[in-house]
């Protein structure tokens, strides 16, 4: 076996730790966690494109290196790299922690890296739960703040009952087929109810780590009492991850079993549509641009869904086109919504007011990044929706792709929202929003991506094409 | 004789007992506890498929052991939270958390 083929993962658990022992030396000298993690995750990036194409199966199909997963682990670091650079004077409020923070963010990014290269159910339920422990810690980061305290607790009471239902369900798939890698259980799948119920739990502990409604409550209050920088790293990277290992479970396992009389495409697209209306819906009402964009984030995972519900060439194709274009925008959005909290101490999106005033370039790039996320042409979230529905349309989903087509014209409305409340409504301060070197930096790729990815999605798609050939 | 069935029955009692626990108790303890039960259900499962289902090889021993110690890692920084909510609130009931809309 090729050490390098777990190059990725090693040098991110190596990193993880460096990080945790830097921030142990005295004085000022711990201060380089923040650009030694920085630079190692660079570096982790740059190896992982450069190994983008091996393909090996590792200890007998348990750990898969293939096209697919390198595909979410450069959108996981991509991720992790562009929250950490954006989350800027957000960092203060973490004190002395600062180095935990940079470690409990890799460590997380390891689990999702396990999550996407997982070929066997126990690898897969490892990866989760390093990703779920280290997402615990991180969203209770703020220990003298009672809202993030509480939502840490929520979300670990929920979060472990769901990976207890997860888990349930690979359980009873296994008393049936009698093996925990992936791939040997498509052969001896069978239509017995307690597969059945063993797949149809499989999917519910799924659906709750991409906050599928009806498994979203949790969605909105921990989205509002973590950290802005975790809040964001949990809407892209989490849900990303568990789409990762839903697909490869789904498609390896469920829709490639011959003994298996189930539509689970169906299912799946019942619970797209539901997710996509009600999240859009709720999201009308919101005041709290935490809130507002947790439940943005409901209505896109209901996109992606629709996406691996159709399960063909164009809706897995989208599922990771727009996993991806997810990450600039909503990281966009976010890092700018991260740099007003700072400055005005609060989320509500009364405080956006007059900020094309104060900062016209800050206004313009969140205008940009939610109207991709509303799939407004030429910008990278129509071209992503394109696929999906798409996708949708072709499995004879028609109605399927109406409903997203509907309700993405109603969530401009909130999008734009925003939008007027930055350009219309008188600031009460006249001082430009502060950033970092490395904020704007963040800031200018996440938008440059969300426009160049609509002009020119070519490159980025054949990408994603070579992905998902192995599932076609 | 009792077989596969028995014990998925019977675990899937204890799981709906666990899950039952978590959505009634008040008490974060007491909802920590209902859900080391609901995990304790599924390493039945697994040890019973290990004794009828792939007896010969350990693939659900070792998946239960797993299990037990992730649970370990999970419940450990649980606890941790709930004593550093006790410190400010003085109450470890889950009524009295209420800063986000449930």
């Amino acid at each position: 076996m090729e050490i390098s083929l777990l190059g990725t993962e090693i040098l991110l658990a190596t990193l993880g730790f460096l990080a945790l022992v830097t921030g142990l030396l005295p004085g000022r000298a711990k201060s380089i966690t923040g650009s030694m993690s920085l630079a190692g995750l660079l570096l982790i990036l740059v190896y992982t494109i450069a190994h983008f194409g091996e393909e090996a199966s590792l200890f007998q199909g348990i750990y898969l290196v293939d096209n697919f997963a390198a595909y979410f682990k450069m959108l996981f670091l991509t991720a992790t790299l562009l929250v950490s650079l954006g989350a800027g004077r957000y960092l203060e409020r973490f004190e002395n922690k600062k180095s935990e923070f940079y470690s409990l963010m890799v460590f997380a990014t390891l689990g999702m890296v396990i999550m996407a290269s997982a070929g066997d159910f126990i690898t897969l339920y490892v990866g989760l739960e390093l990703m779920t422990v280290s997402f615990y810690i991180l969203t209770a980061f703020l220990l003298r703040d009672g809202l993030s305290t509480e939502a840490g607790l929520k979300y670990l009471v929920l979060g472990a009952a769901s990976s207890a239902i997860l888990l349930f369900g690979i359980s009873l798939v296994m008393a049936y087929t009698g093996t925990t890698v992936i791939g040997a259980t498509a052969a001896r799948l069978m239509t017995e109810p307690a597969v059945v119920a063993g797949i149809v739990l499989l999917a519910a502990g799924f659906a709750f780590k991409i906050s599928v409604i009806p498994f979203h409550m949790w969605t909105p209050d921990i989205y509002q009492g973590a950290p802005t920088p975790v809040t964001n790293y949990l809407s892209v990277a989490s849900k990303a991850a568990a789409f990762a290992a839903m697909v490869r479970v789904f498609m390896v396992a469920v829709d490639a079993a011959p003994g298996l009389t189930l539509s689970w495409n169906l299912i799946l697209a019942i619970l797209a549509a539901l997710t996509i209306i009600v999240g859009n819906l709720i999201a009308l009402v919101q005041e709290d641009i935490k809130r507002l964009l947790a439940y943005s984030s409901i209505a896109q995972a209901g996109y992606i869904l629709a996406g691996l519900a159709a399960a063909n060439a164009y809706g897995l194709k989208g599922v990771l086109f727009y996993a991806l274009l997810y990450v600039f925008c909503n990281t966009g959005a976010f890092i700018i919504a991260t740099a007003v909290e700072v400055d005005s101490g609060s989320t509500a999106i009364e405080a956006f007011r007059g900020l094309s005033k104060r900062s016209p370039a800050l206004a313009a790039i969140m205008t940009i990044c939610l109207l991709s996320l509303a799939g407004i042409p030429p910008l990278a979230g129509f071209v992503g929706k394109f696929y999906l529905f798409a996708g949708a349309i072709q499995q004879g989903y028609l109605w399927l792709a109406l409903i997203g087509l509907i309700m993405s014209m109603v969530s401009v409305y909130y999008y734009l929202n925003v939008s007027r409340v930055m350009y219309i409504e008188k600031a009460g301060k006249q001082e430009p929003v502060k950033g970092s070197g490395a904020f704007r930096l963040a800031l200018w790729v996440c938008a440059l991506a969300a426009i160049f990815l609509g002009c020119y999605p070519a490159p980025l798609s054949n990408l994603a094409q070579q992905a998902i050939q192995l599932f076609l | 004789m009792i077989g596969l069935s028995h014990y998925l029955i019977f675990s899937t009692v204890l799981f709906g007992i666990g899950i039952f626990g978590m959505l009634s108790r008040r008490n974060a303890i007491a909802v920590l506890m209902s859900v080391e039960l609901m995990l304790n259900a599924v390493n039945v499962n697994f040890v019973a498929i290990n004794r009828f289902v792939t007896s010969g090889q350990a693939a659900g021993q070792l998946f239960s052991i797993f299990v037990i110690v992730v649970a370990a890692a999970e419940v450990s920084v649980g606890l941790a939270l709930i004593i550093s909510i006790y410190r400010h609130r003085k109450s470890v009931d889950l009524n009295n958390f209420d800063l986000l809309k449930w």
